[in-house]
């Protein structure tokens, strides 16, 4: 109880330093427990927040567009065949928050997801899934021709 | 409040498909309006879908997914006349819960 009680002291201590030197807002400090990954604005930094270096696999099936004609909405989909998979998550390589969306997979549930997301440029979508605890990933290109994170 | 969820759930050989439709701004907060000025971040942060009070699926979004979110996904179980609710919360403390029939 102790233990806790000192980690939660520590991370506000952090937090609230980085708060009053401006280096983040409030808003992103209240943030960052509970969304790791989303904030960060880098692709690498979006996978150590993930939990490190995945392993690259091909049992990961993305079903994502070889071109975007409208980078706004530009389908992607992903199905891990991977035994034990608990988590998934899209990244936009180029993107200003690389980090586009997780999610996580009750037992039961379908390792097998669908929805649409924004791209700023031509660049890589990495999906990245967590299984028995271990992290892998796939990528594949897609051509944007059109960006859509505004400008 | 926003406006309402467009969701369909098909329950097929034991196993339900849902696919969702929300309504959402998702302003990704990288848009500058006719003044220079940015539009502030307004996106969907958390998501989670319940099959008779059972989570079956939760996520959590940015701000790079699209406008009017598509969503689809599927679990076992599930038969004709079960219910399935979708709720999602947005960065300014909206939120929305939908419930559909399985058909």
């Amino acid at each position: 109880m102790n233990t806790t009680r000192r980690q939660v002291i520590k991370t506000t201590g952090v937090l609230g330093t980085l708060v009053s030197l401006g280096i983040i807002t409030q808003a992103q400090a209240l943030a960052a427990d509970e969304r790791p990954g989303f904030s960060t604005k880098s692709f690498a930094d979006a996978v150590n927040a993930l939990g490190g270096s995945p392993t690259n696999s091909a049992d990961i099936i993305l079903d994502t567009p070889d071109i975007a004609e409208n980078g706004a909405v530009v389908p992607v989909g992903a199905e891990s065949k991977i035994p034990g998979t608990t988590d998934m998550w899209f990244l936009i390589e180029k993107n200003p928050y690389p980090l586009a969306a997780g999610f996580s997979f009750p037992a039961g549930t379908s390792t097998d997801v669908k929805t649409r997301v924004k791209m700023g440029q031509t660049t890589n979508v990495t999906v990245v899934v967590k299984a028995d605890g271990k992290l892998y990933a796939n990528s594949k290109e897609t051509k944007v021709t059109l960006g859509g994170c505004g400008g | 409040m926003g406006k309402p969820m467009r969701i369909r759930a098909k329950a097929d050989n034991g196993v339900t498909t849902v696919r969702a439709l929300m309504a959402h701004v998702m302003e990704g907060g990288q848009r500058k309006d006719s003044s220079g000025k940015v539009i502030p971040a307004h996106h969907i942060t958390d998501i989670t879908a319940s099959h008779n009070g059972k989570v079956v699926l939760s996520a959590q979004w940015g701000s790079a997914v699209s406008q009017n979110p598509f969503l689809a996904f599927s679990f076992k179980g599930g038969a004709a006349g079960d219910k399935v609710a979708l709720t999602w919360k947005d960065n300014k403390g909206d939120s929305r819960t939908d419930e559909v029939t399985i058909a």
